[in-house]
């Protein structure tokens, strides 16, 4: 870079532009007040986050301590200290299963086709387009179509009628098609990733187009996917809008059965009209009382809470492992 | 394979076109039907009592949207400027999951924690106490300023990092501080992405729907208003609210098609803001 300069001025060179950079030039009073703010802006989002816990946290722990497992048990009720989540879980255990079930494997099949068969065409750009503005839309417009497109489509196969065709299989159907998006583009990168050595080595060996993904593709990708079906899976648990607008129960329910692994995991939940724990979360925010607003409300957001947030440190950690074994 | 695999990607065509084929079928009952005048010619929009004044839920999610700017961009920015010029590696490390959890909370949760914790302790206390009650714009667009504070910084961030390194060098050898390359050299060489990280981030405010309908301060009606202490609907809080009432409303006027009408009017804002976006952010990749 300083070849023409000679070896010593060259070193004495350096040696100013490594201390500049690090700052260490000279007393600089106006350099080292911008880092300060630039680091109080962090600061600041980490007490954000901090006030958040902690106000939820102390606002929910009570109805845990008081009623601990019950609350996680019961069903809705107009009763502040009997309303429960049950029936919250089970909603939101459904819509975890349908992302899995169909936005993962659609998302991961569309990944798959435009980073290793699409041509370099327009049609192939288009598509690319299209995702990335699917992934701007905001997701209430993902609720109108919900409810104009799967309320209706189940609905031919439920035959129940008015407000009872707002079932939980359209809210899943509607979650999973919006986070569709964020798994193609997170499972395309993943694939981009993938060293280019890795796919011509196995087609020296005679590998087919398929099996080179199979054998190659798939297994270094794999960790970044698996990361990217995780956040999705989160991203769609939190989502409050869409089931709003298809539908969610946001007064109260009387079928208060008790939560237990059977019950939950029963399919026909799919044909019932529904609720989910952002959705209950709204509507105890909407009432009135404190008892509701406050104490329910934090404390269903801290059984959303524990649940978003354990996927995602799982996926961060994930990421973070393999990013440093690679670069390493 | 290789058909299923296309058929998977054609599935993003489908769903656009049904996003497209709901909106504007059962939108259009209302471009039709509505007196022009309950739109333009008055200041309540009040679905259920045929008034729909556009205007006020417009100029809501314009006040909400602008509040979550001003909070969101100078604390965006700024974290992301530390975390690419100034953090050193180690301290990376520890400070970026700050964000990344961030990104993680669920809107709800937000929503909830402007209305019992925003509301009186930082517009109570700003704006005078009797502001902090109950929930107001302002709460919920710091509510939503919050939301979009990772997403700022983490576009900035990945076009201030895509600067190449020689740039930096060169400044720093022409003996300008650090301060100054960030600011003289980085920055500019970044500005596509950082204008593209400003534009994504106001069509998620303009999109965020559960902060505004929770902290908002307003049911299912609104009066126009430009003072953002009020309670107001945005586009998307109509939205949600006019859905929550759509069973006992089912059938009354065009309440339910007024519902498309504005999912019409919000689709068309974040779509136009996503394309512009995407321009800029092409822009940095062709650069570098």
């Amino acid at each position: 870079m300083f070849s023409t300069i000679g070896s010593s001025g060259e070193a004495a060179i350096q040696g100013s532009v490594a201390q500049s950079l690090q700052g260490k030039r000279r007393s600089d009073s106006r350099g080292w007040a911008f880092e300060i703010a630039l680091l109080v802006s962090l600061l600041v989002c980490l007490l954000i986050l901090g006030a958040l816990i902690l106000s939820v946290l102390t606002d929910g722990t009570p109805v845990y301590t008081d009623r601990g497992w019950e609350f996680l048990d019961s069903g809705l009720s107009s009763i502040a200290d009997r309303a429960g989540i049950s029936q919250g879980i089970v909603g939101s255990f459904w819509i975890a299963v349908s992302v899995v079930v169909l936005a993962v494997p659609i998302g991961i099949g569309a990944a798959i086709y435009l980073e290793e068969y699409a041509p370099r065409n327009k049609l192939t750009s288009f598509i690319e387009l299209n995702i990335r503005n699917l992934a701007g839309v905001p997701s209430v417009v993902y609720g109108l179509l919900g409810l104009a497109i799967f309320v209706e489509t189940f609905h031919g196969f439920t035959g129940a009628d008015g407000v009872d065709r707002r079932t939980l299989a359209a809210a899943g159907v509607t979650l999973a098609v919006l986070v569709l998006p964020i798994v193609i583009i997170t499972t395309a990168e993943a694939i981009r990733a993938v060293p280019q050595a890795l796919r011509e080595g196995a087609y020296g060996v005679g590998a087919t187009r398929w099996e080179v993904i199979r054998s190659q593709v798939m297994p270094y990708a794999a960790p970044g996917i698996f990361t990217g079906a995780l956040l999705s899976i989160a991203r769609a648990v939190g989502e409050a809008a869409p089931l709003i607008v298809i539908g969610a129960v946001t007064g109260f329910f009387s079928t208060g059965e008790g939560l237990n692994a059977q019950n939950v995991t029963d399919p026909s939940h799919l044909g019932e009209r529904f609720v989910a724990l952002p959705s209950i979360v709204t509507t105890f925010a909407k009432l009135p009382e404190d008892e509701f607003k406050v104490s329910n409300a934090a404390a269903t957001i801290i059984a959303m809470l524990v649940f978003v947030l354990l996927i995602n440190s799982i996926a961060i950690v994930l990421r973070n492992r393999y990013e440093k074994k690679r670069s390493g | 394979m290789g058909v299923l695999f296309f058929a998977a990607a054609i599935t993003s065509l489908v769903v656009s076109a049904a996003i497209l084929y709901s909106l504007f079928s059962n939108g259009l009952e209302f471009f039709t039907d509505v007196n022009w005048g309950h739109v333009f010619g008055t200041d309540t929009w009040s679905p259920r009592f045929d008034e729909f004044s556009i205007a006020t839920i417009f100029m809501g999610s314009l006040i909400v949207t602008g509040i979550a700017m001003i909070v969101a961009t100078p604390l965006g920015l700024g974290a992301a400027i530390y975390l690419s010029e100034y953090a050193r590696p180690r301290i990376r490390t520890v400070l970026k999951p700050i964000l990344e959890v961030l990104a993680g909370i669920p809107s709800v949760v937000l929503g909830v924690f402007a209305l019992i914790w925003i509301a009186p302790e930082v517009v109570g206390r700003v704006f005078g106490e009797e502001n902090g009650r109950g929930g107001t714009m302002m709460a919920a667009g710091i509510g939503v300023g919050i939301l979009t504070i990772p997403l700022i910084a983490s576009v900035s961030e990945d076009a201030m990092r895509a600067v190449p390194q020689s740039l930096r060098q060169a400044s720093a050898g022409l003996g300008a501080r650090r301060m100054t390359t960030t600011l003289r050299v980085v920055l500019p060489a970044a500005i596509s992405g950082i204008v593209a990280a400003f534009i994504l981030a106001t069509s998620r405010a303009l999109g965020e729907t559960m902060v505004v309908f929770i902290a908002g301060g307003a049911a299912d009606q609104a009066q126009y208003t430009h003072n953002p202490l009020d309670g107001g609907l945005t586009m998307t809080a109509a939205m949600a609210s006019l859905a929550v009432g759509t069973e006992q409303v089912r059938g009354a006027g065009l309440a339910v098609p007024s519902l498309y009408f504005v999912g019409i009017v919000l689709f068309a804002f974040t779509f136009g803001l996503n394309l512009i976006a995407d321009r800029f952010v092409k822009r940095v990749r062709q650069i570098y």
